[in-house]
């Protein structure tokens, strides 16, 4: 485990696990618009947006040998240009402060989401799939975008030990994204006749990845699956949920008037992503570093019922 | 699963049990594919639910198609295998029947997965039953995954181009593609070839109105002469050919690869010819 390590996000649900596997046995420096509380004395916050020039300066005292950046905005009803700078433009900026200070390893928290779901897409697609997951849900874009930006810093930057983690759907008791909102519904919306199989994977899970992608010697980029894949029905039917199927042909109008009148928080691209496969292959992580999530697939659905 | 109650289900299972004739139980217990604590493998497979979902196929396969399947001992009773056949009927009657002859007239059973078009994931229910059911798109990925683990694939080279043809091209092999050479190289797989003799008369169509099949974005739109694309009671023969080898690389130019597929489709081309002249009607 390199000595220090910035999390930008580190105010997150995931930013703050993160910081509590590492902390003790390496020096953690938060990043993040918002304050960080309840810290463990040992890790060191600045409350700051991460394209502020004051950044730099921590970077400038020196001593941080890598980042985890999961910092990255991914609500739908954020402004999207304000959005987009602090995503993209942020991003930039931090890596390019990591290569003028001598910071040896950048991890990117991407998703396997990125791919984009579709009708034809193989049940398991592997790394080099193109990242068209924008094209239904314009959301996606700027994922896309610091995804290949990072890409394209893993060759400009050879010195650098350039990860980028793109694992399945999070889910988690403290998680707050949009498959684990999903999976909390008492009457989640359906697909009427379409069941594709989905891939979760445990916050704890993740941040454990993350940990690992710290390694020195881990580079390149990785799909990070969970426990394994199950059918969406037997997912809700595990949670006890009673889904509301809807006809293919209905469902978008149907979900873009609810975003619309602000009833649900899902734009209706989301819609895709429980009507076709969008899972990934695994193996690579593994085969590369040992991979193996703790959770089991029940434990990992399961959580999203805890801490309510 | 699927929508299916459980008590339906149960009752559908003991009627597959009772289609596939004594010694069907024993038989289908051997099929133990990977399965995870919701019964599914990674694909979406689901054994039990397929075993319940087979029940109306078999009574296809038993008392409406009255099927005769020859040469079942040269499918290899493990290892990958892909089974290359010809196209026929307007609904693909004809892959649920060679899938039904290798689960209940073989000893052991294989379950073999059917490469379905990138359209099918996008049909309701059929998608979902057909993953439960281990048919698989067929994308290069996929095949080479299935082949690497041992599981045997059912090609139809002609695609929608042999399902939808008219009446007037009954028995005449549509081009092949290419692709399941690919594979077969690449994994130095054999391919038994499949004639399946009957599908091929099951549903008469006379015209493919692509207008039509273009709004609805259907590869094809036939109609028939009854007017649906539902099968009359023809007799099925299934024809399974010795098991062809090849060898080369799985990237040569096309031309090289047409000599080898061309090998193939003479081989289900034969089986067709013996299957035709040796049957003595159409219905029975």
């Amino acid at each position: 485990m390199p000595a220090s390590v910035a999390i930008t996000g580190i105010a997150g649900n995931l930013g703050r696990k993160l910081a509590r596997i590492l902390h003790g046995d390496t020096r953690v420096i938060g990043f993040d618009r918002r304050p960080l509380r309840d810290r463990p004395k040992d890790v060191e916050h600045h409350q700051l947006d991460i394209r502020k020039a004051r950044v730099e300066d921590v970077f400038r005292r020196g001593g941080i040998q890598a980042i985890a950046h999961l910092g990255l905005k991914h609500d739908p009803r954020d402004e999207a240009a304000e959005a987009h700078d602090f995503n993209v433009a942020g991003t930039q900026k931090l890596f390019d402060i990591a290569a003028r200070h001598g910071v040896k390893k950048v991890v990117l928290l991407s998703s396997a989401n990125v791919y984009g779901p579709a009708p034809g897409n193989p049940n398991f697609l592997p790394e080099e799939t193109p990242l068209l997951g924008a094209a239904r849900l314009p959301g996606f874009r700027d994922l896309i975008e610091v995804d290949m930006y990072a890409q394209s810093f893993m060759w400009r930057h050879p010195e650098i030990e350039t990860v980028i983690l793109r694992p399945v759907n999070i889910v988690g008791p403290t998680v707050r994204n949009a498959p684990s909102n999903y999976l909390r519904l008492e009457r989640p919306i359906t697909v009427l006749g379409f069941d594709p199989m989905i891939q979760v994977i445990h916050e704890e899970d993740v941040c454990r990845a993350i940990a690992l992608a710290l390694r020195p010697g881990v580079r390149g980029v990785y799909n990070v699956t969970g426990p394994g894949e199950v059918p969406l029905s037997a997912a809700l039917r595990e949670l006890g949920r009673e889904p509301v199927p809807l006809p293919h042909f209905l469902i978008r109008s149907v979900v873009k008037r609810l975003f619309d009148a602000r009833l649900s928080s899902y734009p209706p691209g989301e819609v895709d992503y429980i009507q076709y496969l969008c899972a990934v292959d695994g193996s690579r992580f593994v085969r590369d570093t040992g991979w193996t999530p703790l959770h089991s697939i029940r434990d990992t659905l399961r959580s999203v019922l805890v801490g309510r | 699963m699927a929508g299916i109650g459980d008590e339906i289900q149960e009752r559908l299972r003991r009627w597959t049990l009772e289609l596939g004739g004594p010694g069907t139980r024993e038989r289908l217990e051997k099929l133990t594919p990977p399965r995870n604590e919701y019964g599914v493998d990674p694909y979406g497979f689901d054994v039990d639910f397929m075993q319940a979902a087979a029940a109306p196929v078999l009574w296809l396969y038993r008392k409406y198609f009255r099927v005769k399947a020859i040469g079942l001992e040269n499918v290899p009773g493990e290892g990958p295998v892909l089974l290359v056949g010809n196209h026929s009927g307007q609904l693909p009657f004809d892959a649920a029947m060679v899938e039904a002859a290798c689960l209940v007239d073989k000893d052991p059973p294989r379950a073999v997965r059917a490469l379905v078009d990138k359209w099918v994931p996008t049909l309701p229910f059929v998608s979902t039953l057909f993953a439960r059911c281990g048919q698989i798109v067929g994308t290069p990925e996929n095949c080479r995954r299935l082949l690497s683990a041992g599981e045997a694939l059912l090609v139809f080279p002609e695609g929608t181009r042999g399902l939808n043809k008219p009446f007037s091209q009954r028995y005449q092999l549509q081009g092949f593609g290419l692709g399941f050479m690919r594979l077969a190289l690449e994994n130095g797989v054999p391919i038994v070839p499949v004639g399946v003799v009957g599908a091929e008369e099951q549903a008469p169509a006379i015209l493919d109105i692509q207008p039509l099949a273009k709004l609805l974005s259907f590869p094809h739109f036939p109609i028939t002469l009854t007017g649906l694309p539902l099968p009359m009671p023809v007799r099925y023969r299934i024809w399974f050919g010795e098991p062809l080898r090849f060898t080369g690389r799985a990237d040569d130019e096309d031309a090289v690869l047409e000599g080898k597929v061309a090998r193939v489709r003479d081989a289900v081309a034969a089986l067709l010819a013996r299957g035709i002249a040796e049957r003595e009607h159409v219905f029975w």
